[in-house]
């Protein structure tokens, strides 16, 4: 699904990735740890393709519209609610039976109570729920997901695990945090980036 | 269909949010009306249409520029760029439905401001609205594609101006020569020709370009 070769990054001057190999197969799911400013959020966003390596080449079996990102914001619009967002992306992103879906993402989440509650009134906690549901709405092949955990309370976090248990093997996983024992018995591989 | 049911789902996203968060359209509006208020008593005597031809457009090229500059602030902010690029729609359907965006937003407050100017200074002609019309359709389409590029750098807010007044210059040179008309200009039609073709260029140019501008 994912093989890269030597993959580096600079910003200017600035040095953030170097030497980098990846071989993650189908399936797979690869937990990426380090340091804060190690490179992880660069070295995801690469693979998700929304950034470009400035050394070596990256190749991905997933199309764009494969993918499901998770950053640090959860990419939604405050102004809107968890609804017309999922409506927009499930529009754009081509989900069939678009309505069904959100629907059942929103009740898994617990977010279906405030579904015309706009997000800019959601705590922190609830944005992440809906980010998720965001990125779990076109049942992507690539799921790349930078701290999914933060924010998230202990209820919603084991709800995380469910989910990443039940498509653990039939989707690949690129995940970077800061709590790899939290997601060690799903792991396929571990990249560790130095500070 | 599914391209224009994108644009159509985008752009009401954009229309939408300006209803709930009023950041754009109250600024431009008070800014036009501000703008030919301040002319009205900084000209003395009876300005000629030639004058006032050339405050309009100074002061619908800055008002537009007030909206263009917020187009992509949500994007910005809330970095929901990176949920856009990754959908497997076709890109440009996102500069698109911005166009459009801003265009409604621009459309709105010339809505106010040619009543204003008519009551202030001269009469407004169908050549003079057939010139707003094209012009806007340019500011926009050009703006917008600008802006996108503008407000991936720190320097965005000084980048758009930069960046868009020379490309606008050819807007306001066909929107003057529309709107003073006779006995100045003796065919405003060649004006409106001249806009539309700029209309034409652009948009084919912004369309099949704006693929790069969103991708790093």
């Amino acid at each position: 699904m994912l093989t890269a070769r030597r993959l580096g990054k600079r910003y200017g001057e600035k040095r953030v990735l170097r030497g980098i190999d990846l071989e993650l197969p189908a399936g797979g799911f690869l937990v990426v740890t380090g340091a804060n400013g190690s490179g992880k959020t660069t070295l995801l966003r690469i693979c998700a393709g929304l950034a470009q390596p400035t050394e070596g080449k990256i190749e991905r079996a997933a199309t764009r519209g494969q993918v499901g990102y998770l950053g640090h914001e959860p990419l939604v619009y405050r102004e809107l609610t968890a609804l017309e967002n999922l409506e927009l992306y499930g529009r754009l992103y081509r989900v069939a039976e678009r309505r069904e879906r959100i629907g059942m993402l929103l009740e898994r989440f617990g977010l279906w109570d405030v579904r015309h509650e706009r997000v800019g009134s959601y705590s922190r906690g609830m944005a992440q729920r809906l980010a998720l549901c965001r990125v779990l709405l076109h049942e992507p092949d690539l799921l790349v997901l930078d701290e999914p955990y933060s924010a998230l309370d202990e209820g919603s976090a084991e709800l995380l695990d469910a989910q990443l248990t039940e498509l653990r093997g039939e989707r690949t996983f690129v995940l970077a945090t800061h709590d790899p024992a939290r997601v060690e018995p799903l792991a396929s591989g571990a990249l560790a980036l130095g500070g | 269909m599914t391209y224009l049911r994108d644009v159509g789902a985008l752009a009401r996203k954009d229309l939408l949010l300006e209803l709930r968060a009023r950041d754009t359209l109250p600024a431009m509006l008070l800014f036009i009306a501000a703008t030919f208020v301040i002319f009205h008593f900084v000209l003395p005597g009876e300005p000629t249409r030639l004058e006032t031809s050339g405050l309009l457009w100074i002061a619908i090229l800055f008002t537009a520029l007030l909206g263009l500059g917020r187009a992509f602030v949500p994007e910005r902010e809330q970095r929901t760029m990176d949920g856009l690029v990754l959908a497997p729609c076709d890109r440009s359907a996102i500069w698109l439905a911005k166009s459009i965006a801003t265009l409604a937003f621009l459309v709105a407050a010339e809505v106010v401001a040619l009543p204003l100017y008519a009551l202030f200074f001269h009469s407004v002609g169908w050549t003079t609205v057939a010139a707003v019309a094209l012009a806007d359709l340019g500011i926009c389409g050009v703006g917008t594609f600008l802006g996108a590029m503008a407000v991936a750098t720190r320097a965005r807010d000084l980048l758009l101006p930069l960046l868009f007044l020379p490309l606008a210059l050819p807007i306001v040179v066909g929107a003057v020569g529309a709107t003073v008309g006779p006995p100045v200009v003796s065919s405003p039609g060649r004006y409106l020709a001249f806009l539309a073709l700029y209309d034409l260029l652009f948009a084919v140019i912004c369309w099949a370009s704006f693929e790069y501008v969103v991708a790093e």
